[in-house]
């Protein structure tokens, strides 16, 4: 995560003023979970109860909403996070050899991340590249027409960056 | 709006951003800078063309010269033959054969082009998005003028139902529900506050046409909402996003900004005392939003569970208001409809299904992309004479619509024309609009299991026959996907699949088994061969499958033993080779290697 060497206290802050616009709004925790999780990097415990102290929300309220989409995670992704597309049409031109190829290379399961915190292996509904199929994506960056020889390569070059 | 001698439209959709069609803009506007066009040629960045196969897609007007695959380096190209000499550079124009030798030259020549009718994209990658005067100047916003002077009052209102109930509009969402209906019962009741919402919350993997229509027409929703709540009386609209399309919502803000200043949302529109605003609101990954009653609690700030119905929406919807739901594709006819009469759209289609429908063609076939077309117009249609038919000489098996929800259609119903009736009918159904087709190298039990492990997954728990009947059925598909698949299973399957068809809460559920049932109806032999006889037709089931070596074609090389990762293969050079099928991993290494297709996988 790119603010992960800035203190919780900072990033709380930038949290506060997204809380305060919409705290009195009807429907407003969804907006403010989904700012939280782009802020902090993941909807932790501690980040239920911030939330659930400035709001007044329960937390239990909270934690059934961050369980419930797929968009939160309760732990920080990795600096990377591969994600492969198995919708529809990028599966029936073999992602899901893609995806198993990825898992294998590094070592784990889907929705984890590696030892060393570098990456984050996820299976994604459809990005939309069908034209694209199979697609990947590494942090948004896209790689169309992947086969699973392609992948020890596209992992390297992250590794290397670091 | 300044005059320019000739016009750049770059696609900007989804495809062709992810192959590099931001810095293709970037770089054009760099290189006419350079060559001094500045003031004469304008570079526009526009939604979806369609044809995402061949993206990035760039057309240069007034010529309509229509390049296909164009790479940066492309680009000083077509800037200095092109736009400063005035040559078009044929070898970078689309052609639809590989050969480059038949020129398709203008849009319109385009056999993907040819039978397909654009209403709900007819903006789409002719306009900018991000500019609400390109939208004006294509009678935009001309639909919600006619509407606040012309239909006032309370039987304007009711003349406006009426013109949608003629058109015979239905829901695009996938239920087909009449419009006009739903519109009249969202006027009905009386309620200071009601909403209007539209469904973006496009699930169905591998189907992409609402994205298509809000990032190369959101105004378009947005007028056409605007409407909405003036027909039924609403102030307030949401739509809900997938925030998974990051370019929509982009261009939705800009939209929804731009209206504002141009006084088209908030207080007094158009001078009138109708007043109505558009919230964006981001869904967060969960399939089950697109149904109704869970995009609404979705809103709310809750889980997205569903509720039972009645209460309909239209009576109690979004914080227990009542509320009109449509979605994208219903709302980017509506203008259309309003301009153009209702008639006009009802001599579109079938007798039960009017206008058009857009279809997101993918998987095993030529071009990839986004399609509209009359209702009515049949399978073969689609996939050969507009989507290229299958690539690498393949036999088609199967189209699937209606994703998750729907069923797969065999050969021998291509030439079923499409409407609402008939996909149903076939053990379909319309669903939003993705079309996924698959050849002979798809296994249908696979691909029956691929969408049950998707309900699953994406069963929001609620209900018993969806959150456990559908996780059984997978279990099933599972054993027999992996070659232990007994005698009954069959039967199993089928019980299991009407007693949750029956049970289920919503939609989602309901429609849960449908991929198998009718791959059950259709590929039946596929199952059976799987459990009687432990074999994949399709090569795909890898438990199943075996790889040996033709000893007559073997010819003692090697290639294969050294590429394989398990040691599976032995023998000695110059004569033929083995596999130790206890050994062998199934990963097809040896098959790639081979030089003389000795070695066959079955």
């Amino acid at each position: 995560m790119a603010n992960e060497n800035k203190a919780r206290e900072e990033l709380y802050k930038e949290l506060d003023v997204i809380i305060e616009q919409w705290k009195d709004e009807p429907g407003g925790l969804l907006p403010i979970m989904q700012n939280a999780q782009e802020i902090i990097g993941c909807v932790d415990e501690e980040v239920q109860n911030y939330i659930s102290d400035k709001t007044g929300i329960p937390v239990s309220t909270i934690y059934g909403v961050a369980t419930f989409y797929s968009l939160f995670t309760l732990e920080p992704n990795g600096k990377y996070t591969i994600g492969i597309c198995l919708g529809t049409a990028c599966y029936v031109r073999g992602s899901q050899l893609v995806y198993d190829e990825l898992s294998k290379q590094l070592g784990v399961e889907g929705g984890r991340t590696t030892g060393d915190g570098l990456f984050t292996l996820t299976a994604t509904r459809c990005i939309g590249c069908c034209g694209l199929a199979p697609a990947m994506t590494v942090n948004g960056d896209v790689y169309g027409r992947v086969k699973p020889e392609d992948v020890k390569g596209i992992i390297e070059k992250y590794r290397n960056i670091g | 709006m300044k005059f320019y001698r000739s016009q750049v439209l770059v696609c900007a959709g989804t495809g062709c951003t992810s192959s590099g069609s931001a810095d293709i803009i970037r770089i054009f506007k760099e290189e006419i800078e350079k060559v001094g066009l500045s003031e004469e040629v304008n570079v526009i960045h526009t939604g979806c063309f369609g044809l995402c196969e061949n993206g990035p897609v760039v057309i240069v007007y007034p010529e309509g010269a229509f390049y296909s695959h164009i790479k940066l380096t492309d680009v000083p190209r077509i800037v200095t033959e092109h736009l400063l000499k005035g040559r078009i550079v044929t070898d970078l124009v689309y052609s639809s054969d590989s050969a480059h030798k038949s020129k398709s030259m203008a849009l319109e020549d385009i056999e993907f082009y040819k039978k397909q009718k654009r209403v709900a994209l007819r903006n789409c990658g002719a306009i900018d998005p991000e500019n609400i005067e390109e939208y004006i100047a294509f009678d935009g916003y001309k639909a919600l003028a006619k509407c606040l002077t012309e239909y006032t009052g309370e039987e304007g209102r009711d003349k406006i139902i009426d013109i949608m109930l003629q058109s015979g509009l239905r829901g695009r969402g996938g239920a087909g529900f009449p419009t006009g209906l739903k519109w009249k019962f969202a006027k009905a009741p009386v309620s200071d506050i009601k909403y209007v919402c539209c469904n973006a919350d496009e699930g169905d993997p591998g189907a992409f046409m609402d994205r298509s229509v809000l990032e190369g027409d959101p105004h378009a929703v947005l007028e056409a909402m605007t409407i909405a709540g003036y027909v039924i009386g609403a102030q307030q609209g949401y739509i809900y996003v997938r925030a998974e399309y990051p370019i929509a919502v982009h261009r939705l803000r800009i939209a929804i900004n731009q209206a504002r200043e141009y006084g088209l949302l908030g207080n007094n529109i158009l001078g009138t005392d109708f007043s109505f605003d558009i919230d964006l609101r981001l869904g967060s990954g969960a399939f089950v939003c697109g149904e109704e009653t869970a995009l609404l609690a979705s809103i709310e700030g809750k889980r997205g569970e569903p509720n039972p119905r009645p209460p309909f929406p239209a009576v109690k919807g979004l914080f227990g208001k009542p509320t009109l739901l449509n979605n994208v594709e219903t709302y980017a006819n509506v203008c259309q409809i309003i301009l153009n009469g209702p008639e006009w759209f009802a001599s579109m289609g079938t007798e039960k299904s009017k206008g058009t429908k857009v279809f997101a063609l993918g998987g095993k076939i030529q071009n990839t992309g986004l399609v509209e077309v009359p209702m009515g117009t049949t399978l073969r249609e689609v996939i050969y004479e507009i989507g290229g038919g299958i690539p690498n000489g393949k036999k088609f098996k199967a189209a699937q619509t209606g994703g998750p929800s729907g069923g797969c259609i065999p050969a021998q119903h291509l030439d079923v024309p499409i409407d609402f009736d008939n996909l149903s009918a076939i053990g379909s159904m319309m669903g939003s609009g993705g079309l996924i087709v698959m050849d002979e190298d798809n296994c249908m039990v696979n691909i029956a299991k691929f969408f049950l492990e998707f309900t699953c997954d994406e069963s929001c728990g609620k209900c018993p026959p969806c959150r456990i009947g559908t996780r059984r059925m997978l279990e099933i598909l599972e054993k027999i996907c992996d070659g232990k698949g007994e005698p009954g299973d069959i039967e199993k399957l089928e019980e299991l699949a009407i007693n949750i068809k029956n049970s289920a809460l919503c939609g989602l559920g309901q429609t849960a088994p449908n991929p198998v049932l009718s791959t059950l109806r259709y590929f039946r032999d596929e199952y059976e061969a799987h459990i009687y006889e432990h074999r994949c037709p399709a090569g795909v089931c890898s438990s199943m499958l075996r790889y040996t070596i033709d000893p007559e074609k073997c010819k003692g090389c090697s290639l294969c033993a050294k590429n394989c990762p398990a040691g599976a293969i032995s023998g000695e050079i110059k004569k033929p080779f083995v596999i130790d099928t206890e050994k062998c991993v199934k990963c097809g290494a040896c098959i790639e290697k081979c030089k003389f297709g000795a070695i066959s996988r079955k």
